[in-house]
């Protein structure tokens, strides 16, 4: 064993351990990422073999599940043999056909993690978990709390131990009960020093850290991210992993002090085994193979039928001439059904896909706001600020939430008052629920009536080195980017309506995974207004002109918010309308309303509570309801359900059903034909649209440890986190009520250009072409010329012939859909 | 007529509970509409009551029911009253049962273990109504022990995590302890009236006084025993910590039960029996002198909380402490009003409480005023001091332990040579030599024989404290717990006449479930190989019904009123003399510890991170 390898350095294992730990933000700013993204650097099922075997995670779904599938029909058997014949070959290929379908394996899990350390309770009968875990949690909640109590923690200027020697050296009772532990603290121990008095021996230290930091990835992975993000805690408060790991140590040592004295033997003295390399490589193992195999099975299951949905489409070629309307709408795969039901009931229209930041990266500061708000995606960090203009504004307050209901003089008057508001309150909102200061509304985010400041004035004038609003170039620059990659460039029709998203919810900690990632878990309306205002700036549109972007000027971009749990949408700057578009966007709205009631009546038939039977009206009426409901857990199913996402023009998809399962990028091949701007969207969708979808994924395959967990008991922690009960560990992840109609697929990528260029593009940026070339998500180039699929494998382009499947033509997508509430067979539309 | 119709309130959630247990688990819309229709029935029945029970000038009711077992000097009866507390209480419950029930009919939607969940609610609502309508301790009782074990399996809802199931676990410890209060009142009050004393007597002034007059000192004990199990119940310190622990179910059942009902029950329980003790000035003092500590505790330790449900939590017994004050000052109607308002309150905030994310981080977004280095009033040493002090909520949770658990932890810990061979060879031997010591009692010299009881409660009681502390063989510590309670049979028998069907009546439900209990070890044993008592292990993921049979008979031989056991117990309490206090306590410490031995077993053995990885599986810290 190489030993070298286990020298203690402190920075390098606390550098190593911020890598593993969980990455999520605190909740206000939750961005979906991929759960095991510190494994990405492996090939995906090595990464899945290897994650549960050092941590013990779950990363497939149970064997008996895909076997079920199999019997049910959910996989296809023929593809199955087909994947474990191009894998195992026509020798083994009845042996392992018996292993994927009836061998019996030991499906137990033994981590490495956590070995060492569970010696305490083997070899010194002593719980530390129990006995450190409840003060350390809730010295670091108080600590880091955003606003929940009302006496906040004494914080010290110089950050976290700062703080607690202060209290320590300026108060009456200390944390710590014994004198060795606060001598030290005092004398500010290095780890390597603690570990010392602890473990005893540097070879074991790293796997020491590793075992305690891991007993609580959720405190832990909060301290890593907090380090390396500050800005997400508007109450700004310094903190260091080093610092938690320094401070549990001390605990730990406290805890066994005050049990045994200070005369205990350290770690080493019980330690039989030889220290281990956590991450040394995995033995092969038969069992992960048979899962890959299934996997792989389930997952081509679903995308042979898509694919060959998409292969067999006929093209309907529309005239350019009359498009009512263009939209464009964020590649969310929850607008993907929106657009399909706006284009059957108007063919004419035309529909782009794009990241709904709009390409405009920005801080925004709404009137009153004492801090900006990134609306952008979460790695862009922008140099530009955009203000709302003063306005009067109303904030409606709620007084339930109100710190003094919690002291004992006014509590004693509220309970005794607002008390029985409160049972009123209750009885309205379960029988009648309707909105309230409480409820997090998409439409709150953008009053209609703002105005900002988008257009800059003084390039000089900074505000914390900010620049205020973008120069005509800048702007230029920006409209011409997202008009290029998404491919209009020309045949602008009269309204090109910008239409960003977000959510609404009430009791709902997870608010923010419900709007628009590309901004940050922010809904986009702002985002849309901004390039409505560029693209209607008539020096912008000469700059573009000469770019060769002739935009008439009779054509208008029109910001709007589609807010997707209540199928609404709300058109900002309408007055700014010409007479002739006022008159045609009185129609096209028409087509707006009807189109959501549609997709609401679509979108219920997951809801199990919800009879999508009834009339398009009532059933909107009860969509509407849930999205301010206290007691509704799923005001909508965001994201579940993904699993692919296109790349290309509309009409590569238009007439498939897809089910909402897919993300949509317009871009036009002939627009581009190096391959740049796509390049520019797959460094996007991959992160994006591949951390959505592989954090869905593991959510789902391991809802305990690295899901949230039922959402039902959560605790919200400081603001910041979700926990179970009081003092447990937060827990990061996605609650099972978002993953449970979830079917654990990666992300399938469909690019329309040829597979040389498609190739040239995802080779562009290393980080981006990890995602491909380590099989964190399948790509498929589609031919645009013969419709040839070419599937990327181990770094090549091999031609894919679609297993047969019997694809079926519908007349009415949303009668076809309301038939079941579980996944539907992809099919064409008339 | 009128005190015949209490009865509606009782069977109306009984029926509605047996019905909800043989709906199948799949049928979640038929569950959710036999819990809502009996809720709701109870509230509308409930109201058309009371505006007729008003109108018709609202006089106390009281029903005397059922005799369950009688004998020369003894009766055990069910009996039940209404005044205006009872009409309050049972308002509150109903009102927002019925609220959470259509609540949770949505909120629960394809969660796990929905069936679980309606039919403990509806287990508890039953409970929560038989205790609140009760007309004798009896009763109360009855209603008090299904309160407890619905709180148990409510905490515990996730059973498959530690954290639910060790806090389920405590907090059923405490509410057991709490028992040891109701059981010893239960006793000294027979001892003082001379009957099963019902709750509408003890309005009776002079009959009160008259007792009274004469024994003061039993009064004040009474009053003391009661005040004791109040304070459990409603968290009052030294008790607060468990209450913000049980907030692990799924949050409508933390805000109604430990939020309003279950919290605010001590505070009935010090209404209900007001005109026994508004009469000992000590005894007002001493509640206010609680109340008012609680207040101030507990409103300090709220202010530092930085998780939403704990802070409420700790809010709410604050105002619970100030309602224990309105009662000791006589406020009674004020008291109730601040009851109502309270649970309403801490209800709500529970149930909006995820909201408080988006609500108050929008606010600190428009509002935030960064912290000013102010000179407080307060020496920074002291606040810092008191800061800390709260945090670790005034070390309440040290003081259980040191006080509580500890104890029996170390007494049982010197019985750690136990193993089963020895244990049933020190069981027979010493029996047999105690049964020959009964044989020969009267050749035996009385000043011996007057201590006989007492030595034999106190074998028994520290073979209750090994049960409760054995972490290996689930087979010992069920055998300990099944023989104490011979223990306490030859105690009795030692003390006074009892008649064999009394014995038999208290013998017979343990022997049943003890025998039944045994075999379901030795069949969990064949199928599990080794079962351990060192950790949790949890074996209801693949045994859920065989854990639900174990539980009835772990609750069967601990005396939970499902065997004649429970009538039994009571019936040899009567037959412990006023003198003999401490044998009154050794037996009731050890009816209250086998209660939490025996489940114990069941918790350890059957709640849990299971013990087989082959599925997802949570951390220890979750």
């Amino acid at each position: 064993m190489n030993l070298t390898s286990l020298r203690f350095v402190e920075e390098a294992t606390l550098h190593k351990l911020s890598h593993f730990l969980p990455a999520q933000n605190p909740l206000k700013d939750f961005v979906h990422h991929n759960t095991l993204h510190a494994f990405q650097d492996k090939d995906f099922f090595t990464a899945l073999q290897e994650s549960s075997e050092i941590f013990g995670y779950k990363t497939f779904l149970p064997l008996s599940d895909f076997r079920n599938k199999l019997k049910n029909n959910q996989i296809n058997e023929a593809i199955l043999d087909k994947i474990i014949y191009q894998k195992k070959g026509e020798d083994n290929f009845s042996s392992w056909k018996e292993n994927v379908l009836h061998k019996n394996y030991d499906e137990a899990i033994y981590p490495k993690i956590g070995k060492l350390r569970s010696l305490w309770k083997e070899k010194y009968a002593i719980n530390l978990d129990k006995s450190t875990h409840g003060i350390l949690f809730r010295i670091l909640c108080s600590y880091l709390d955003q606003g929940i109590s009302v006496w906040a923690f004494p914080v010290h200027q110089d950050g976290f131990l700062a703080s607690i020697k202060e209290l320590d050296k300026n108060g009456v009772f200390s944390i710590f009960s014994t004198a060795r532990a606060k001598k030290l603290l005092k004398e500010d121990t290095s780890i390597y020093k603690l570990l010392q008095i602890l473990v005893g021996e540097g070879l074991y230290f790293e796997n020491y850290l590793f075992d305690q930091q891991f007993s609580h990835p959720g405190w832990s992975g909060m301290i890593a991210t907090l380090e390396s993000n500050p800005t997400s805690l508007l109450d700004a408060r310094k903190i260091t992993l080093k610092e938690l790991v320094t401070f549990e140590l001390l605990l730990e040592i406290d805890a066994l002090d005050k049990k045994f004295g200070e005369n205990w033997e350290p770690l080493i003295t019980k330690i039989t085994f030889e220290a281990e390399n956590l991450f040394s490589q995995s033995a092969y193992s038969e069992y992960f193979e048979v899962l890959s195999i299934w996997q792989e099975a389930f997952e081509w299951t679903f995308y042979n039928q898509a694919l060959t949905g998409l292969q067999h489409k006929t093209s309907v070629k529309a005239s350019e001439e009359n498009t009512k309307f263009q939209a464009f709408f964020c590649m969310d795969d929850r607008e993907c059904s929106f657009r399909r039901h706006i284009e059957a009931l108007e063919p004419s229209v035309k529909t782009f896909g794009v990241a709904a930041f709009f390409n405009f990266e920005f801080f925004y500061q709404p009137v009153n706001g004492k801090f900006f708000t990134k609306l952008c995606p979460a790695p862009v960090t922008p140099q530009f600020l955009i203000k709302e203009l003063p306005r009067k504004k109303k904030s409606p307050k709620d007084y339930h939430y109100h710190k003094k209901s919690h002291s004992l003089v006014f509590g004693w008057l509220i309970s005794q008052t607002l008390g029985y508001t409160s049972a009123f309150k209750l009885f309205l909102n379960i029988f009648k629920p309707s909105m309230s200061p409480a409820t997090s509304a998409s439409f709150k985010h953008l009053n209609k009536k703002s105005k900002l400041v988008i257009e800059n004035t003084n390039p000089e004038e900074k505000i914390d080195g900010l620049q205020v609003g973008f120069s005509i170039e800048e702007m230029a620059n920006r409209v011409e980017g997202i008009l290029k990659t998404i491919g209009l460039v020309e045949n602008f029709a009269p309204i090109v309506y910008v239409v960003g998203h977000g959510a609404t919810s009430v009791n709902n900690t997870h608010f923010a995974g419900y709007d628009c990632g590309a901004c940050s878990g922010r809904p986009s309306s702002v985002n849309a207004k901004v390039l409505s205002f560029a693209a209607n700036h008539v020096k912008v549109r000469e700059i573009l002109a000469e770019r060769g972007i002739v935009i008439p000027t009779d054509t208008q971009f029109l910001p709007a918010l589609h807010d997707t749990t209540r199928d609404e949408i709300v058109f900002y700057d309408e007055e700014l309308l010409s007479v002739v578009n006022t008159f045609s966007h009185k129609e096209n709205s028409k087509t707006f309303t009807n189109a959501l009631a549609n997709n609401a009546k679509e979108r219920s038939r997951r809801f199990d509570t919800i009879n999508s039977n009834e009339s398009i009206s009532k059933v909107h009426e009860k969509i509407k309801n849930r999205s301010v409901s206290l007691f509704e857990p799923r005001p909508e199913l965001n994201h579940a359900t993904n699993a692919m996402c296109i790349v290309g023009r509309r009409s590569v998809s238009d007439h498939v059903f897809l089910d909402r399962r897919s993300f949509m990028n317009s871009f036009d091949y002939e627009v581009d034909p190096k391959g740049d701007y796509l390049a520019g969207i797959l460094n996007a969708v991959a992160p994006v649209g591949g951390g959505i979808n592989l954090e869905y994924y593991f959510s789902r395959v391991d809802n305990h440890k690295l899901g949230a967990g039922s959402k039902l008991p959560h605790n919200v922690m400081g603001l910041i986190g979700v926990a179970n009960g009081i003092d447990g560990d937060l827990r990061p992840g996605l609650p099972s009520q978002m993953i449970e109609v979830h079917d654990p697929l990666r992300l399938l990528i469909v690019v329309e250009h040829f597979p040389e260029i498609v190739k040239y593009a995802i080779t562009k940026v290393p980080a981006t072409y990890e995602w491909f070339i380590n099989n964190w998500v399948n790509l498929v180039a589609l031919h645009p010329e013969t419709k040839t699929l070419y599937r990327f494998v181990n770094g090549e382009f091999e031609i894919y012939q679609p297993a047969s499947f019997n694809i079926q033509t519908i007349d009415n997508s949303l009668e076809y859909a309301i038939t079941s509430s579980e996944n539907l067979n992809i099919t064409l539309l008339k | 007529m009128t005190n015949e119709f209490l009865l509606v309130f009782i069977i109306i959630p009984i029926v509605g509970f047996l019905i909800s247990f043989f709906i199948p688990e799949k049928k979640e819309s038929w569950l959710s509409w036999t819990a809502f229709t009996t809720v709701f029935a109870q509230l509308l029945v409930l109201c058309v009551f009371i505006f007729y029970w008003i109108f018709n000038g609202s006089k106390d009711l009281n029903l005397f029911e059922v005799s369950l077992v009688k004998t020369n000097d003894y009766d055990f009866f069910i009996d039940f009253y209404f005044d205006k507390v009872t009409a309050v209480y049972l308002f509150i419950g109903a009102l927002l049962t019925s609220m959470i029930t259509t609540y949770s009919r949505y909120y629960l939607h394809r969660e796990k273990g929905y069936k679980r969940f309606f039919i403990t609610v509806l287990f508890f609502f039953f409970g929560y109504n038989l205790a609140i309508l009760s007309g004798n301790f009896e009763t109360l009782f009855i209603g008090w022990e299904i309160i407890g074990i619905s709180s148990f399996l409510l905490i515990g809802f996730y059973r498959e995590r530690y954290l639910p199931v060790k806090n389920a676990f405590r907090v059923f410890s405490i509410y057991r302890i709490g028992d040891v209060g109701i059981i010893l009142a239960m006793w000294a009050s027979h001892h003082l009236f001379h009957e099963n004393i019902t709750f509408i007597r003890l309005h009776n002034y002079e009959l009160v006084n008259e007792h009274l007059q004469n024994h003061t000192l039993i009064g004040s004990f009474i009053a003391l025993c009661l005040a004791c199990a109040a304070a459990v119940k409603s968290a009052q310190v030294p008790f607060s910590s468990w209450l913000p622990r049980a907030m692990e179910g799924p949050t409508p059942s933390s805000a109604i039960f430990y939020g309003s009902l279950s919290v605010h029950l001590g505070a009935f329980l010090m209404l209900r029996t007001m005109p026994f003790w508004e009469h000992q000035t000590s005894m007002r003092i001493a509640i206010g002198v609680m109340g008012l500590t609680t207040s101030i505790v507990t409103t300090l330790i709220a202010r530092v909380q930085s998780s939403v449900k704990s802070q409420i939590a700790y809010s709410s017994i604050s105002q619970i402490g100030l309602i224990f004050i309105e009662i000791a000052l006589g406020f009674e109607t004020l008291a109730l009003f601040h009851i109502a308002g309270n649970a309403f309150l801490r209800t709500y905030q529970l149930l909006v409480s995820p909201s408080v994310v988006s609500y108050l981080i929008r606010e600190q977004f428009y509002n935030f005023v960064p912290k000013q280095i102010r000179k407080s009033i307060i020496p920074k040493k002291l606040e810092n001091a008191l800061y800390v002090l709260s945090l670790n909520e005034f070390h309440l949770e040290k003081i259980i332990r040191i006080f509580l658990w500890n104890p029996l932890n170390t007494i049982g810990n010197k019985l750690n040579f136990l193993n089963l061979r020895k244990l049933f060879f020190l069981f027979l031997s010493t029996y047999l030599v105690g049964s020959i010591t009964l044989y020969f009692k009267n050749s035996i010299p009385s000043y011996v024989t007057n201590y006989l009881p007492e030595v034999f409660a106190t074998i028994g009681l520290v073979f209750v404290f090994k049960a409760f502390s054995e972490r290996k063989s689930p087979f010992v510590a069920w055998l300990l717990i099944v023989f104490n309670h011979f223990w306490i049979v030859l105690a009795i028998l030692f003390n006074e006449k009892v008649s064999y069907y009394e014995i038999s009546l208290y013998i017979i439900g343990i022997v049943i479930a003890g025998t039944i209990g045994y075999i379901a070890l030795l069949k969990l044993k064949t199928m599990e190989k080794r079962i351990l008592l060192s950790q949790h292990s949890g074996h209801v993921y693949e045994h859920p019904k065989f854990a639900f049979f174990f539980l009835l008979a772990a609750l069967g031989v601990t005396g939970f009123p499902i065997t004649s056991t429970f009538i039994g117990e009571d019936l040899l309490f009567s037959h412990i003399e006023s003198h003999q206090v401490v044998l009154a306590f050794l037996l009731a410490t050890s009816f209250v510890v086998s209660g939490i031995a025996g489940v114990r077993i069941y918790t350890r053995l059957f709640l849990g991170t299971h013990i087989k990885t082959y599925h997802e599986l949570p951390y220890k810290s979750s």
